[in-house]
């Protein structure tokens, strides 16, 4: 019953517009999974993407409340079209033979790639989709010093865009 | 033209029409205040409390269809107006509030009198701005006039902080005569198909319903509501927020509905195949029990805010869009049937709404000696020939006028419905008496609720808004205590009110009139004695039944068939 939802928005490049987005969330008692927002080429619009997970009368909800905010342009639910979504995780390990084969095994057919190596630890940089992450960041399990994620930011596919 | 930050502040209240503002000054509102003192067409209304301010600025708005307007200072005046400012939110009332600010360079260092007003305020307004530069302000103005009165209305606060009213900052100066939103644009009227499918279900329906509320009065589509229902003899039940757009008087008015409206108004929801939803949000008050709500109804929903569809209930067709034209355009269509909705045509649906309505559901007890608040309202009724206009505040008197007082037009009925607010009251009846001055207009309140806002009998003295106080004291926070008497085996904790003042006196210090009301005989004519006193405001302290109960009630959670009945109605259990 319950799905997750990519929410795609732009929204007014004004203070306060993202504690609006932010604060709708919490209010309402709306779970945010991952949010992440940064300027677009138009410097008086930002985009903001929300992953979020609900019935499908919640997720309606959801995209109503947001788009009845008046700092948000457009919206878009890219989980509903083709669509193509990206998170970057950069994640620390010990330097060992046996991490060094687990990432090169497991970065074969991804873009896993070793970024960093200060005082004897390495820094990954790895990209995908979300699910495919958990399941990357499993794997390495004990291994993970430190992980930090992007959150999830996407492009709907073909002619479909979030844009003006 | 140029002008300083404070006097574009005053120029474009001058520049939207605007008659009042209700405030009161503070340090980072100094600046302004100099630019209102210098000039005369917009007049201000110092109350006494901010949170008076703004709920006179809203009963205003109600009784008038204009946008109140507030004006406080930082800190302390912004905070005291969240109260109202919410009031405001919950009932989608258009409300302009001006709240000043730190000076720009020391926000964020909690500076005197700091506090993040657009922060405390945000999920209670439709929106909110903090101006930056003195440029924007008259745009910022404009805008938030826009956003208060088009689409849903709400509240919208405009914090500006005190360095960009500076009388010595001048930059030139020009209202907006249009102003454009790319990230807002309010729906007109609403999409044609789902209006033919709508009207295919009213063509089907046998026990259809007309279930009206707040945004029929919001949207002025009172006239059209009216036209709606006399083409179609559909039964008509109106929310507490409905109240007066369709006539209470009119036979074809089944009362209220939900929690203490009418048994026929709820047996006919629970059973109906047909409920027009028009301007109404499936509030928790009406609904009752959601999961058992109308099990056998089909739903239409018009409402102007696409949020409020399918936010409690699903409904099978939505209709987005101002209530107005979308009531006109379902007009022309059913007249392009060709079929007669008479009232026979549902006659068996009748019948069965005039048994359930010879329940008497709302009937008290009319054989003892001591005051039943209903009956004050009634002789209120009759001796205001049911053309005042009145206000409540928040508790078991509120019911009563709801349910004695029917109004045959909108915006006459003015209450906190959605964040049923005690306090509301007074200060909203001096907001009428200033849109109205030559209306009766009455605040229905309770020894608990007066105390909550009584200081603008002040303001009432100053500004010289008679307005007539029907105090119905029953000694008790009577709402609490009503639901204290079923739920918790009447334990009273803390619904009642010991050293309550004397209220005559009250009144008479404040410089007004006072009765005190104690024998059923005397109800009437004092009622008539203080209306005939056009130009004082007279607090009526009516002494009544300490444990009178609002009747019918629906226990929350319970569905609408699930009523609790009062003794003296005429319902028996075997019924329907
Ligand atoms: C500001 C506020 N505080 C508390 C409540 C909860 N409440 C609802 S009704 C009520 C009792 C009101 O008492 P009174 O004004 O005497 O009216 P009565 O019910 O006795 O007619 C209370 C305390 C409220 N609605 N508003
Ligand atoms: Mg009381």
């Amino acid at each position: 019953m319950s799905r997750q939802h990519i929410i795609s928005m732009l929204l007014e490049n004004e203070s306060g517009a993202l504690s609006r987005v932010a604060g709708l969330f919490s209010a309402r008692a709306y779970n945010i999974e991952s949010l992440t927002v940064a300027a677009t080429i138009d410097p008086s619009l930002s985009r903001l993407t929300v992953v979020t997970v609900g019935s499908d009368k919640v997720i309606e909800q959801i995209k109503k409340q947001l788009d009845k905010l008046v700092d948000v342009v457009k919206l878009i639910d890219l989980s509903e079209s083709f669509s193509l979504e990206r998170e970057l995780v950069l994640l620390k390990v010990k330097k060992s033979d046996a991490t060094e084969q687990k990432i090169s095994d497991l970065g074969a057919d991804s873009m896993a790639c070793i970024t960093d190596e200060t005082d004897g630890f390495l820094i990954i940089e790895v990209s995908g989709e979300k699910t495919w992450l958990d399941d990357f960041l499993l794997t390495l399990g004990d291994d993970i010093v430190e992980v930090v994620r992007s959150g999830v930011i996407g492009l709907s596919r073909g002619e479909r865009t979030l844009t003006l | 033209m140029e002008l300083s930050g404070g006097e574009i502040v005053i120029q474009s209240l001058k520049d939207e029409g605007v008659e009042y503002v209700f405030g009161y000054p503070g340090g980072c509102v100094l600046h302004i205040y100099d630019a209102i003192f210098r000039q005369e067409d917009v007049k201000h209304v110092l109350v006494r409390h901010e949170q008076g301010a703004t709920h006179a600025a809203d009963g205003y708005a109600r009784a008038s269809g204009k946008p109140g307007v507030v004006l406080v200072t930082s800190g302390p005046g912004a905070t005291n107006a969240v109260t109202g400012i919410a009031t405001a939110y919950m009932d989608s009332i258009p409300m302009v509030v001006i709240t000043g600010q730190v000076p720009k360079a020391v926000i964020g260092s909690d500076a005197f009198q700091e506090v993040d007003t657009i922060g405390i305020t945000r999920p209670c307004v439709k929106h909110n701005f903090l101006v930056k530069n003195v440029g924007d302000i008259a745009e910022t103005m404009k805008k938030a006039f826009y956003l208060a009165t088009s689409g849903r209305p709400g509240p919208v606060i405009v914090d500006i902080p005190k360095d960009i009213t500076d009388p010595n900052i001048k930059v030139p100066y020009e209202y907006p005569a249009e102003i454009s939103m790319r990230s807002y644009t309010p729906p007109v009227s609403g999409d044609i198909g789902q209006i033919i499918e709508a009207v295919k279900l009213i063509k089907e329906a046998k026990r259809p319903v007309i279930y009206s509320g707040g945004g029929v009065v919001l949207g002025e589509g009172s006239a059209e509501l009216r036209e709606l229902c006399r083409a179609l003899n559909f039964p008509v039940t109106q929310t507490l927020m409905g109240l007066g757009a369709f006539p209470g008087t009119d036979p074809q008015f089944i009362g209220m509905l939900g929690m203490h409206g009418t048994y026929e108004a709820n047996m006919a929801m629970h059973n109906s195949d047909l409920i027009i939803a028009i301007g109404a949000r499936f509030d928790d008050r009406v609904t009752g029990k959601v999961d058992e709500f109308c099990p056998h109804a089909k739903i239409i929903h018009i409402d102007v805010d696409p949020a409020s569809i399918a936010k409690i209930i699903e409904v099978d067709v939505a209709i987005v869009g101002q209530v107005k034209p979308i009531l006109l355009d379902m007009l022309a269509q059913i007249k392009h049937l060709d079929e007669t909705f008479d009232r026979a045509r549902i006659a068996d649906w009748w019948l069965q709404i005039d048994q359930w309505r010879a329940t008497d559901c709302m009937a008290y007890d009319t054989t003892t000696g001591t005051i039943k608040p209903q009956y004050v309202i009634e002789q209120l009724y009759k001796v205001t020939g049911g053309e005042a206009y009145l206000t409540s505040d928040v508790g078991q008197h509120q019911m009563f006028a709801a349910q004695f007082y029917p109004f045959d037009e909108p915006r006459r009925w003015i209450n906190s419905g959605g964040l049923g607010t005690m306090g509301f009251g007074l200060p909203a009846a001096m907001g009428v008496k200033f849109a109205h001055p030559d209306a009766d207009v009455a605040c229905v309140t309770g020894e608990g609720s007066i105390q909550m806002c009584l200081q603008e009998l002040s303001t009432m003295l100053q500004y010289d808004t008679p307005v007539k106080v029907i105090n119905l004291n029953n000694g008790y926070l009577g709402m609490v205590r009503q639901w204290q008497e079923f739920s918790y085996d009447s334990r009273y904790s803390h619904s009642y009110l010991e050293a309550l003042p004397d209220f005559k006196k009250l009144a008479e210090a404040y410089g007004h009139v006072g009765m005190t009301i104690k024998k059923k005989e005397d109800v009437e004519p004092a009622l008539r004695e203080a209306f005939a006193m056009k130009n004082r405001t007279v607090f009526l302290d009516f002494l009544t039944d300490t444990k009178e109960n609002v009747y019918p009630m629906i226990a929350a959670g319970k569905a609408h068939h699930d009523m609790m009945m009062g003794p003296s109605s005429k319902y028996k259990r075997n019924e329907p």
